[in-house]
């Protein structure tokens, strides 16, 4: 039987497109790290400021990913173990802080967590010393806020991947949770937990935005903090550069640890009915509503205490919020456009036959801090153009590039399933070209398209990142609300996170929900 | 018949697939119906993926009318196919699967519209046009595939077992449907089966494929009233 056949070589016009975007994709992210290196004075240019730094980064993203991980293993327990009202709504708002701007996070974290917030007026009523959210214990309460529900999210898929007919199984032998913990779910626990950990950690890796706001000085600076100091107080490009290339090294390394942990799940198919939602009895339903209201409290409380300040502030805003908004929505728009049009050329060449290179190309940006991009693009192009010229087209690339990956995990399985269900069929009657993609690919990949689509945008809406390196008065509206924040214009700034968070989340939701309307 | 320039000739034909290896030299004459029949695994799939155009051979030439296929992608190709399965894009009206055999880009003019109505009532589904693939029975299904192979109108038409999951009374009802238009048009047909009782009553011609050889065209009653051995293996006891 020829189940797998091979479509015949041809050079096509999609293909030499996908090409182009890895070329430039390979240009991009080597070209500016080639730049930085150029500029760079050799690693014995790095101080002892700048040993803290990597220090620092790699002792706050373990500490940060340990948290997060040990954290989210009840939280997900208790989710998949136990049926209420208002479940699934939680479980969806986990899947919240993954397109929650981080500087409207961290807003919610400040007034909660800061000296005059809830945390600290309990503390006080204790009798308790209060604890402050600067500094490292700032950065990391930040990291745990935006990678616990992506662990409990994943560790629940865990969960959800045991088959229903193993949980009866051990009811039917009588097994006591303890059993059941040992013989189902500490198995899956350890396959699932290295990839949880692994995945938080590299977002912790480049932290930038946290340690920008909650961060800083001698205790609590990551390299990509550095980087921008270098950068933009000490005009110190040989130090960015070097920094830069510490950074890449660090991600590298982290790279390849993942893909040696990333291992399949060793569970069986299970019939695929739905879990049942009866665990055990007695103190552990008391324990497990603990835990889930706990968690939900950690997850809903500092969106609250974003929103309300901010919704009455919303009338009078300056219209300066408002001209920062226009620019970033047309901004995170163009950003979304770009990662689709590379998204998809790029999956679709992939979906034709395996080609290790582009797939290669199209991961790069994982290897890539957006910082260091930056660094590099203004090095290469600081000769053609202004920096203030180039602030906010840099920004657009970069977000665009950033959200590929995310973008590409989405696009490539649905790619490969067109291919497989349709390309004979499209092939015998010969729909190809512009034909085949309006008919075929985009009616059928309309979904997951919109879901890439949403998600790059509400990243690059949110995004405070690049945008730093250069900003100057015509500015996006994450980097107002953080000049607002810094010049103790706390309503106006509430106000703006509302209207930043309230865009964000518009943006996914249309992308979304309007391709599952196209799609069907 | 067998000149050399009419219908369809496998010409030394060679194909390798890791432990798989598949071999033909035969002519099917121009107009015939032909069963494809054989034990699963023995190849029938990949003989129609090499004409169809999804496999390139080793070695050898697949030629329709002298000419050779092989340069031809496979919607190139002077033949339609029905596959197994997947046959209809499910996002797709009726109308607009069945048009694809007249325009891939679907911008049809008012007479190409006509036809593929008339496409769609020749194989009793007039008035279906509007409803999509997930809305009808297989057998109705089977049908949307005949009429665009009938738009088509290519010289050639394969088809892979696509009403293996069709009853027994349909099944027939369609193969009915396939000679009526075969002959209509005065299509060559070759249908992979693995029920003798297809190939009785659809082919006159039948190639036996076994072990990765493909024997030439036999006529289809002589073949099975006295099978060669692998073919009685294949037959089992149970004698139509």
């Amino acid at each position: 039987m020829a189940d797998r056949v091979p479509a015949l070589k041809a050079a096509r016009p999609g293909t030499a497109l996908a090409a182009l975007v890895a070329g430039g994709l390979a240009l991009l992210v080597l070209g500016t790290l080639a730049a930085v290196a150029w500029a760079a004075e050799g690693l014995s240019g790095l101080g002892r400021w700048d040993l803290r730094a990597i220090w620092f980064t790699l002792w706050q993203a373990t500490v940060s990913a340990t948290l997060a991980a040990a954290l989210a293993v009840p939280v997900a327990r208790a989710l998949a173990r136990r049926a209420f009202p208002g479940r699934g709504a939680l479980i969806l708002l986990l899947g919240a802080p993954f397109i929650l701007p981080v500087i409207v996070a961290i807003m919610g974290l400040i007034a909660i967590f800061g000296r005059t917030g809830l945390a600290n007026a309990g503390l006080g009523a204790l009798g308790l010393p209060q604890m402050s959210i600067y500094g490292w214990q700032g950065v990391i309460l930040a990291h745990v806020f935006f990678n616990l529900p992506l662990a409990v999210r994943l560790i629940l898929h865990g969960w959800q991947a045991i088959p229903a007919e193993r949980f009866r199984l051990a009811r039917s032998l009588g097994f006591a949770p303890a059993d059941t913990a040992r013989h189902l779910e500490r198995p899956m626990l350890v396959e699932v937990l290295p990839g949880v950990w692994l995945a938080a950690f590299l977002v912790c890796l480049t932290s930038f935005a946290v340690a920008l706001t909650l961060g800083g000085g001698p205790q609590a600076t990551t390299i990509e903090l550095a980087i921008y100091q270098a950068f933009r107080f000490d005009a110190d490009l040989g130090r960015a550069a070097s920094l830069g290339l510490v950074q890449v090294a660090i991600s590298l390394a982290a790279m390849a640890m993942a893909a040696r942990v990333t291992l399949p799940a060793g569970f069986g198919a299970g019939l695929d009915r739905p879990a049942e939602l009866s665990g055990p009895r007695g103190w552990r339903v008391v324990a497990d509503t603990a835990v889930i209201g706990l968690a939900a409290a950690f997850l809903i409380a500092p969106m609250v205490a974003v929103i309300l300040p901010g919704l009455p502030a919303l009338a009078g805003l300056p219209g300066s919020v408002w001209a920062a908004t226009a620019r970033s929505v047309s901004m995170a728009l163009t950003s979304a456009a770009l990662t689709l049009v590379m998204a998809l050329a790029l999956s679709l060449a992939l979906a034709e036959r395996p080609r290790r290179w582009i797939e290669a190309a199209g991961m790069l940006p994982l290897v890539a801090s957006p910082l260091v991009l930056g660094t590099g693009l203004y090095l290469l192009l600081r000769d053609w153009a202004r920096p203030e010229s180039l602030a906010l087209p840099v920004t657009v690339l970069i977000n665009g590039v950033m959200a590929l990956p995310f973008a590409l995990r989405a696009l490539i399985p649905a790619a490969r399933t067109v291919q497989a269900d349709y390309g004979r069929l499209a092939a015998s009657l010969g729909l190809r070209g512009a034909a085949r993609l309006r008919l075929l690919t985009l009616p059928r990949m309309a979904r997951p398209l919109g879901f890439a689509g949403g998600l790059s945008a509400a990243l690059a809406m949110g995004d405070l990142g690049v945008i730093t390196l250069f900003a100057d008065q015509r500015t996006t509206l994450p980097m107002l609300i953080w000049q607002l924040m810094g010049r103790y214009r706390i309503e106006d700034a509430a106000g703006a996170a509302v209207l930043l968070m309230a865009i964000s989340f518009a943006l996914f939701w249309v992308f979304d929900r309007g391709a599952r309307l196209v799609g069907r | 018949m067998s000149e050399g320039e009419n219908g369809l000739e496998l010409r030394s034909l060679r194909l390798t697939q890791d432990d798989f290896s598949l071999s033909a030299d035969l002519t099917v004459p121009k107009g015939a119906r032909v069963a494809v029949i054989g034990p699963s695994g023995s190849g029938k799939s990949t003989l129609l993926a090499l004409i169809e155009g999804f496999l390139r051979p080793d070695a050898g030439q697949v030629r329709w009318n002298g000419r050779d296929l092989g340069p031809l992608a496979p919607g190139d190709r002077p033949l339609s196919v029905l596959f197994q399965d997947q046959n209809l894009f499910p996002h797709l009206t009726v109308f607009q699967n069945v048009a694809l055999g007249l325009r891939p880009d679907l911008r049809l003019n008012g007479p190409q519209r006509r036809q593929v109505e008339t496409a769609l009532a020749e194989v009793g589904l007039a008035g279906m046009g509007a409803r999509r693939p997930g809305s009808l029975s297989g057998g109705q299904q089977g049908r949307v595939a005949l009429a665009r192979a009938l738009l088509r109108a290519r010289p050639m038409l394969l088809l892979d077992e696509p009403f293996s999951a069709l009853g027994p009374a349909l099944k027939a009802e369609m193969l009915e449907l396939v000679a009526r238009i075969a002959s209509a048009s005065g299509a060559t047909v070759l249908m992979v089966t693995h029920d003798p009782a297809d190939a009785r009553g659809f082919a006159e011609l039948t190639i036996l494929v076994d072990g990765g050889v493909v024997h030439p065209p036999r006529p289809t009653q002589a073949l099975l009233d006295d099978p060669p051995p692998a073919l009685r293996a294949y037959l089992g006891a149970v004698r139509p």
